[in-house]
């Protein structure tokens, strides 16, 4: 059981959260090349070892977050919200 | 050693003192034809394979822990084949045909179990959809029975029944030729079937790297030491992505774990493969008497060979939904192995960018069943360095190319079956 310290909600388990991914992964502009929207869609690092991914709170406060985490010991090392746009949590503890 | 029931009597009647090892434990030679990457039963079917189909015997299989301890020995050995699509109808037919003698084949018993394999049916489009299912794989020439709440309820008598279930059983797809087999037995009958015609299997040998010169492979990196090659065939399931990174060639794949549990062992209850249509939930009896179970993987990249909790309980919710009786019975065990799960949900089997390096991943959870074929194919691809008409259209180039073979419909995923 994976425990996720979603930004806004604390400490929570995993199966509050739907899993959204390699969040390295990144759109390639609309005129990119056929091998940059290959590489898009299909392919992945798919790491042993750390990974950043998204997770999004689904029974919770539904926000997407993005989790660094080992994929060998499970280990997750920072969790922040997906969006480099959106307020660092505010949660008050 | 050609095991017989006569030697079977005549080592009872001498205290079993003379049998010998079904394979060597050989030192890696300098330099061998064909490396195959991975002891599993993809890996070991393919030196078998070379070896005796093709007459390339100067093969080594290198493992890194100790053959069939991956996926191989891990699985719930469901063997079926009852696919939709085209290239997936037609190996997985030749798979459950090569099932059918590969105990004879082998002189080893696999205990290759024809108890049928029962898909319910809880919905009427589901039933439609299923029918379709059944008559595509009767034009292939695969076996199907549609079977109704009747035929179902002699199958599976302990299914609940009852008029206020959540998901009422309509009726049942069938494969009668689908069944299990034991998975040790596959990877040791085929490394015994390698190592008779001189493959050598190299046990504790891990691949670190991948040698190159210019655009060819040259031989494998490994934890004992430098070993020369002159084609490289790859078949290391969930390390695929791994393997393939050491020559820099990023896959469509991502790994992911897959839990399969074992119940204390009772008197028989469940006589066929039975599979729940309302969730994701599979179901056997061992000859040992613990039934066999799972269901979905855990859905987030994972190397680690084990499961987590929550999977566990959604799998069991299923299982207990579709037969309540379950919910007195004791799980004895439990464990994971790590999938390779690529995004059409359907192998890849053939030849890479790189001249001499061939590719065998992309399993998800439906391998175990493909193992005669899968080493079949592949040995094939090898010898002839060129693909067989049943994995032609098995290659890595056709997501770029927009060939997926999706027999699910869903697109681009790693999470199909
Ligand atoms: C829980 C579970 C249930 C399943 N149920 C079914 C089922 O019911 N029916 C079905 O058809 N399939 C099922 N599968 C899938 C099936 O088990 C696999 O697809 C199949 O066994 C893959 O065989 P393989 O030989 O490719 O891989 P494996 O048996 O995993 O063999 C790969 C080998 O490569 C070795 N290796 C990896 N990296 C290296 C390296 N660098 N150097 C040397 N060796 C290396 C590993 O140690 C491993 O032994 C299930 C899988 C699991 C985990
Ligand atoms: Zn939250």
């Amino acid at each position: 059981m994976l425990r996720i310290e979603c930004p806004w909600c604390g400490i929570r388990n995993e199966d509050e959260f739907s899993y959204g991914g390699d969040a390295s992964v990144q759109r390639p502009t609309d005129d990119a090349s056929q091998d940059d929207w290959y590489d898009y869609v299909y392919t992945r690092n798919n790491p042993a070892g750390r990974h950043s991914e998204y997770w999004h709170h689904a029974n919770g406060c539904r926000a997407w977050i993005k989790v660094e985490r080992d994929t060998v010991s499970h280990e997750i090392f920072s969790v922040t919200p997906a969006s480099p746009n959106l307020p660092s949590g505010n949660r008050e503890d | 050693m050609h095991y017989s029931g006569f030697h079977l009597l005549k080592q009872a009647l001498t205290g079993n003192r003379g049998w010998t090892r079904a394979w060597r434990n050989p030192e890696p030679k300098k330099q061998y034809d064909v490396i195959i990457i991975g002891g599993g039963g993809h890996g070991l079917a393919t030196a078998y394979y070379l070896a005796r189909l093709h007459g390339i015997t100067n093969v080594a299989v290198l493992e890194k822990g100790y053959i069939g301890g991956g996926n191989t020995g891990r699985n719930t050995t469901i063997v079926r084949s009852n696919y939709m699509l085209n290239p997936n109808s037609q190996f997985y037919e030749h798979s459950m045909k090569l099932w059918e003698g590969l105990s004879q084949d082998l002189n080893y018993n696999v205990m290759f179990s024809q108890r049928g394999v029962l898909n319910l049916i809880h919905s009427d489009a589901q039933r439609d959809g299923f029918a379709r299912r059944g008559n595509t794989m009767r034009l292939n020439g695969v076996d199907a029975v549609m079977h109704n709440l009747e035929g179902v309820k002699k199958l599976m008598p302990h299914l609940d029944f009852s008029k206020n279930t959540r998901f009422p059983v309509q009726g049942g797809l069938a494969q009668p030729r689908g069944g299990t087999a034991r998975h040790d037995a596959v990877a040791w009958g085929y490394a015994r079937g390698a190592d008779r015609l001189g493959v050598d299997i190299i046990q504790k040998c891990e691949v670190t790297g991948i040698k190159r010169d210019g655009d060819r492979i040259v031989g494998v990196e490994t934890s004992r030491g430098f070993i020369g090659a002159g084609q490289v065939g790859v078949a290391v399931a969930g390390n695929s992505s791994r393997v393939f990174d050491m020559v820099g060639m990023k896959l469509p794949i991502e790994s992911h774990v897959l839990q399969a549990f074992v119940t204390e062992g009772i008197k028989p209850l469940v006589d066929t493969v039975c599979t729940f249509g309302a969730g994701h939930f599979y179901i056997s009896q061992s000859d040992k008497g613990g039934l066999v179970f799972g269901g979905d993987i855990d859905g987030w990249n994972t190397y680690a060979q084990r499961g987590n909790l929550p999977t566990f309980n959604h799998v069991v919710a299923g299982g207990v939904t579709m037969m309540p009786c379950l919910a007195r019975l004791r799980v004895l065990r439990q464990w994971g192995g790590v999938m390779d799960m690529s995004m059409d949900g359907t192998p890849i089997i053939g030849k890479t960018s790189i001249d001499n390096l061939y590719m065998n991943g992309g399993w998800c959870y439906g391998g175990f069943k493909a193992t005669p074929a899968s080493g079949w194919v592949f040995a094939h691809t090898i010898a002839h360095d060129k693909p067989h008409a049943l994995n032609a259209e098995f290659t890595l180039e056709r997501f770029r190319e927009g060939n997926m073979i999706d027999e699910k419909g869903v697109g681009a995923s790693p999470k199909a079956h």
